[in-house]
């Protein structure tokens, strides 16, 4: 369309007092309205609501205090989730055990027994009771924080960190949007407006636990910090150590951040800007409504969906033999040199690449694994987890590295879905793939490799 | 008291009247779209813990800018 | 491209935004600056007949639901929340193009009470591209709170369209901002939308381009408000521009 290009003269495209000439006239015009309209008669508000806002991001306070509600809100997590975790559990294995009877009772063959309730059963159960508690506090916790005003706080707060890595400041939110879900977090990184900025904001946003990993995180936390330590500050330990993984995160995502800045994606931050909103009396209701509901509901469906077909695999794949040996040995076996170097197993490996259509499952795949070759029929607690896993060679490096692994391999399929949709690209697709789980396997290589040197393993 | 200063400089608690904007492009129509016009007022209102960015208080709202676009914004304090 | 005969902004509609829309269902569009309540007032209005599978947060993508009130069926499209419609950044497009672009039936505006001056620059914007705008005055309360009274009688004149004030979370004012809708597609409430007026050389020269405007794209869309954007220096909405005059031609063709 020539005749619509040219309507325009260039001069006057170019001459941006025509443009300020626009801004300025609305802007004054508002002003004008707004001054014979609006009558204001104290001043003095918000003055406590500025006290709290210097005491958040001040220097001296504004990072501690981050880290201790982002603790905080992972103890209340743990601490909360244990007990209805338990009970859960002994509900569905309660019910697990009776629906084995009533098969046996029905002389139904064993292998339908045991796909339907050893695969697809085990694994929703276990789905449910180790995701549902934590999730149907954590979300409330957060959308709480969400509700009043904080998340710009951390924006606000973490800024230079994001400027120095040549990105921009918004991609604190984005990640916080990736604690919820990393597609998510991929979605909303279109409130980032530079293409470069965004692309590197999308690539990193894995790095942040989503709430399929964090269940993960937390239990093994729990195993390995927490009742390792066997004492009432267990849950704070564990805590601690969720902490810590997140800041392994947010540290990764800086640096991984900065070295795209300075290689595949070069450039200079552009323009920021970021309101720190008021706070808002949160309505409670809504919240829970919100997070129960369009969250929790939503992730542990999703995680259902998943988990029964990846059941169902997990369960032919260890009771299908070849040659006298299960599909599962010959798979864990082929995966083992690799898994044993990362300080991991071939089983663990096996079951991230199978945890690839959602994360939540990974732990559960474990679990049947584990189970199927071992003689432990019960497993409804987390010490029982604990003996399994001990029984089957972790030690605390597989903890460590398993949560390591968990946190920066590849994300999920629906994230690589999102990211394919949002960057139009399989080529950065794939990148961020490659990138992340390198990242992973480097990561976990090298602790693995200082472990064995200093002989801890 | 006349005393101009880049907005960036522009001590916390501090209230003054823009001047002139020299920025460029997209970070120019930006501040003027945040309302960073000429003669309207702006505080500062608090630094990040890094000092960078710095919070203003604009038209009402409280909007955290970084030094690199400030340091072009000619501001002249009011007492 | 699959451009339709159809109204070239309906087509665009589905095109762009993704907006399924039933037919007689009329379309209301939801600006606003942001954190001025604008997902709750979507909320309290659309109830959970929103069809979205979008994550509760930031509106990045615009949300969409539907409602029921007296005799019509409503389509409420939740545009990102912005301060400006000069399309500096991608919210701004889209919620700028919905508003111009998206034929939508009546838009409303919900502003922050506690800081109008702000939130009246959205306002006006809003006021230049389309005739039926409703202005919500979210806030009241905080506003109260703040010392803060807004005479709504001498807003309501100034503005020349409804002016609504509201508690969004309480629901308060719902019931008048929905009886409002019902009047404005009834055409009960006519509308005369205040039009700023730029300085002698700004003027000049924009209608001299509206006039060249007129004659590439008839009278659909509102020329003046294109041909401000299009002194502006602004890029994208040539492109936009560009889409509708194809398309009038297509249709122009076809008949």
């Amino acid at each position: 369309m020539d005749d619509l290009k040219n309507i325009v003269p260039k001069c006057i495209e170019e001459d941006i007092s025509f443009g300020d000439n626009i801004v300025t006239s609305i802007y004054k015009k508002a002003e004008e309205i707004s001054n014979e309209v609006v009558t204001v008669n104290d001043s003095n508000h918000g003055r406590i609501e500025r006290k709290i806002d210097n005491l958040l991001t001040s220097k001296i306070f504004g990072y501690p205090f981050m880290l201790i509600l982002l603790g905080l809100v992972f103890w209340i997590t743990i601490e909360g989730a244990n007990v209805p975790s338990a009970m859960l559990a002994d509900l569905l294995f309660g019910f697990e055990a009776k629906l084995t009877a009533l098969f046996t009772s029905l002389n139904s063959p064993a292998w339908l027994h045991g796909l339907l309730i050893l695969g697809i059963y085990r694994t929703l159960a276990w789905v449910v009771s180790v995701m549902l508690p934590p999730m149907a506090i954590f979300f409330p916790l957060f959308t709480l924080l969400e509700d009043l005003g904080y998340l710009p706080r951390v924006a606000f707060n973490l800024d230079n960190a994001f400027r120095k890595s040549g990105t921009h400041g918004k991609q604190a939110l984005t990640m916080s949007m990736g604690f919820g879900c990393n597609a998510a977090g991929v979605i909303a990184c279109r409130i980032i407006d530079s293409p470069r900025e965004r692309l590197i904001a999308i690539i990193t946003n894995n790095f942040v636990p989503c709430n399929g990993r964090f269940p993960t995180l937390i239990a093994i936390s729990m195993i390995f910090l927490g009742l390792g330590s066997a004492s009432k500050f267990s849950s704070v330990f564990a805590s601690l150590s969720v902490v810590a993984m997140i800041l392994i995160g947010i540290v990764v995502t800086l640096l991984v951040s900065k070295f795209l800045s300075v290689t595949f994606l070069k450039g200079v931050p552009s323009s920021f800007t970021l309101e720190l909103p008021p706070y808002r009396k949160p309505q409670i209701g809504r919240i829970l409504i919100r997070s129960l509901i369009d969250r929790t509901l939503f992730v542990l469906g999703r995680a259902v969906m998943v988990a029964a077909p990846a059941g169902a695999v997990t369960w032919l794949v260890s009771n299908i033999d070849i040659g006298g040996i299960s599909l599962l040995a010959h798979l864990s076996g082929f995966l083992d040199p690799v898994g044993l170097l990362l300080g991991l197993d071939g089983i663990i490996l096996m079951a991230f690449i199978l945890g690839l259509p959602a994360n939540e499952i990974v732990l559960p795949i474990l679990i049947m694994a584990y189970m199927s070759k071992g003689a432990m029929l019960e497993l409804d607690s987390l010490e029982s987890l604990r003996e399994l896993l001990i029984d089957n060679g972790w030690t605390f490096i597989t903890g460590l590295n398993f949560m390591l692994f968990s946190l920066l391999h590849f994300p999920c399929g629906t994230t690589l879905l999102t990211i394919k949709k949002e960057t139009n690209s399989k080529k950065w697709t794939l990148f961020t793939f490659v990138l992340t789980t390198s990242i992973a396997i480097i990561a976990t290589f090298i602790i693995n490799a200082i472990a064995t040197l200093i002989g801890i393993v | 008291m006349d005393k101009k200063v880049p907005l960036h400089l522009l001590p916390v608690g501090q209230k003054a009247k823009v001047i002139v904007l020299l920025n460029k492009g997209l970070s120019r129509r930006r501040l003027l779209d945040l309302g960073l016009i000429k003669d309207s007022l702006v505080k500062t209102e608090r630094l990040s813990p890094s000092g960078n960015p710095i919070a203003y208080n604009i038209k009402g709202s409280v909007i955290a800018l970084r030094k690199e676009e400030t340091k072009n914004v000619l501001v002249e304090i009011i007492s | 491209m699959g451009l339709t005969s159809q109204s070239s902004g309906f087509s665009l509609l589905k095109e762009k935004f993704e907006i399924q829309k039933k037919p007689n269902q009329k379309v209301i569009a939801l600006a606003g600056n942001p954190n001025t309540g604008k997902s709750t007032l979507f909320n309290n209005l659309t109830g959970l007949n929103q069809h979205t599978g979008n994550w509760p947060g930031k509106t990045v993508t615009n949300a969409q639901g539907t409602f029921k009130y007296k005799d019509n069926d409503y389509l409420l499209v939740d545009l990102p929340g912005t301060y400006s419609l000069l399309a500096n950044s991608v919210e701004e497009e889209v919620a700028r193009d919905f508003i111009c672009f998206g034929n939508p039936d009546i838009t409303i505006v919900i502003s922050d009470s506690t800081c109008l001056e702000r939130n009246l620059n959205l306002v006006l914007q809003v006021l230049e591209i389309t005739d039926n705008v409703i202005v919500c005055l979210n806030l009241m309360d905080e506003a109260k709170r703040k010392g803060i009274t807004i005479n709504i009688k001498k807003l309501k004149e100034k503005l020349g369209v409804p002016v609504i004030p509201m508690v969004a979370r309480d629901g308060k004012g719902s019931k008048e901002l929905l009886d409002t809708i019902d009047k404005m597609i009834k055409k009960e409430i006519k509308t005369t939308p205040y039009r700023l007026t730029y300085n002698k050389k700004t003027e000049n020269i924009v209608n001299e381009i509206e006039k060249k405007l007129k004659n590439l794209i008839g009278n659909k869309l509102n020329t003046r408000w294109l041909s401000l954007r299009l002194i502006d220096g602004d890029k994208q909405i040539l492109k936009s521009i560009d889409e509708i005059v194809k398309n009038n031609s297509l249709s122009k063709e076809e008949i």
